[in-house]
């Protein structure tokens, strides 16, 4: 079945042995929308997110992007091979930033492009200032990630994943890791994103930012999805009971 | 015969061609360990079994009897089938491959060291596994076993004192060959001790340089 959104899951379960994760999940995402996933840990949003690179493969359902099944059933060589070629059009930004500490900045952003788009040094050293100067760290270009700050170390991140053009950006609690007054610098670099129209998957914790940025919040608990929609309505008017506890509990954590 | 050190200079170019044949043997026993301890570690880890099984026995054979019995093995054994090494080569294989095993060994469990993230985060962007062993596991279980990698080194100077029963002129037997000529074995040793000294000197202080240079980038 050939799917019209963008990125398409249907009917998506996963689970880790006995224990189920994710039961029977659809979400469509259209070019350019902006998705917020919440919801409390264990709530199987980033099994979710992370099944849509194949990082934690579905146990069954599909996982589609612009017409391409991820999840394809295929010989383990081909497997490999397949998923080698949609990852590059997925970019993914972890919570503990995942940066290589052996490589300086440069060597971070120009890695992939480089092995994997044979393009010249020149060409990838274009595009990493290019992608340091979006995310305002071309000054740390020679730097290697040790010497950063988390928010510049997840900044930095966000611009290698950007550096392989991808399709989609998937965001996995990027600012939970970082200390309170880094988080900003990363959620205006999101922000910028959201203003370029880069379809974005973003699981979050942090209920302002998704509503400020965001076209569409998800609330997911037990492995399902309770409720979707706008954050206007989501977060002022949510329909479920489920959803309104977790909002209450978590508003009432932040203190505000 | 009280001691006599001035019979000792006169052997100076004797004492110093032996050493170095043992720096020669060291370098390149210590380049062939480094490397083959690389590929052990790699095969130990994600080759099938049949690869694996053969070079477990392989490993444990290596560790599990006298580097002296290895080295006869290599140099008169593998004659009778027909492999004629030069006793150079030889004791470089022997020593080599000897070291090579304790090297896997580190390096293996610096591999399975390494944060799980380094791997998700490069085959996020695409990699394929041996990209990302190549480009990312590797070079960081490396830099992590740099250390206890130079004590393996130094041992392996050390040892290489053993290829001289294979008939390498290296630092030992040059000094014995200095004392068959002189009879004057306690200021020979004494002497070749201190040569070695030397050697593992610039060793050491080459390892540290390395290991600081690692530490930059952390």
């Amino acid at each position: 079945m050939r799917s019209s959104a963008f990125v398409e899951i249907k009917n998506a379960a996963k689970s880790f042995g006995t224990l189920q994760v994710l039961r029977d999940i659809n979400l469509s995402v259209e070019r350019g929308q902006i998705v917020a996933i919440i919801g409390p840990s264990g709530s199987g949003k980033s099994t979710l997110l992370r099944a849509i690179n194949e990082l934690d493969p579905l146990t069954s359902g599909e996982v589609w992007l612009e017409g391409v099944q991820i999840n394809r059933q295929l010989p383990p060589r081909q497997y490999e091979k397949h998923v080698n070629q949609v990852r590059q059009n997925i970019g993914m930004v972890f919570q503990h930033f995942n940066l290589f500490p052996h490589l300086t900045v440069r060597g971070n952003i120009t890695l992939a492009p480089r092995m994997l788009k044979g393009i010249s040094e020149a060409d990838a050293n274009a595009l990493a200032e290019e992608q340091l100067t979006k995310v305002g760290l071309l000054e740390k270009i020679d730097e290697y990630p040790s010497r950063l700050s988390g928010g510049q170390k997840q900044r930095v991140a966000i611009a290698r994943a950007l550096a392989m053009k991808p399709k989609v950006m998937l965001f996995d609690e990027a600012t939970s890791a970082l200390d309170p007054e880094l988080v900003e610098e990363v959620n205006q670099v999101m922000k910028q994103l959201a203003e370029e129209h880069m379809t974005m998957i973003i699981v979050t914790h942090e209920m302002d930012f998704a509503a400020s940025v965001c076209d569409r919040v998800i609330f997911m608990d037990g492995g399902v999805v309770v409720e979707e929609g706008p954050p206007s309505v989501l977060f002022k008017n949510p329909q479920e009971e489920r959803t309104r506890n977790f909002l209450r509990k978590h508003l009432a954590r932040n203190g505000d | 015969m009280g001691l006599d050190f001035s019979v000792v200079p006169g052997y100076f170019g004797v004492l110093l061609q032996g050493m170095a044949w043992t720096v020669a043997i060291t370098l390149g026993a210590g380049i062939l360990s480094f490397f083959g301890g690389i590929i052990f570690a790699v095969a130990a880890l994600y080759a099938p079994w049949f690869i694996r099984l053969p070079m477990r026995l392989f490993a444990w054979l290596f560790m599990g009897t006298p580097l002296l019995l290895q080295l006869f093995l290599i140099y008169f054994g593998l004659i009778q089938i027909g492999i004629d090494l030069p006793a150079f080569v030889a004791g470089i294989i022997g020593l080599g491959l000897h070291f090579a095993v304790y090297n896997s060994e580190l390096i293996q469990s610096s591999i399975l060291a390494v944060d799980k993230g380094q791997y998700e985060g490069a085959r996020t962007l695409g990699l394929s596994r041996g990209q990302t062993l190549r480009q990312i596991i590797i070079p960081q279980a490396v830099h992590a076993v740099i250390p206890p990698m130079g004590n393996n080194m130094i041992a392996l100077l050390k040892d290489s004192a053993l290829v001289s029963v294979i008939g390498v002129m290296e630092l030992t037997l040059a000094a014995q060959q200095s004392i068959s000529r002189t009879y004057r074995p306690f200021e020979f040793y004494i002497a070749a001790a201190f040569c070695y000294y030397i050697i593992n000197l610039a060793l050491e202080a080459g390892l540290r340089r390395l290991e600081r240079r690692i530490a930059a980038s952390r």
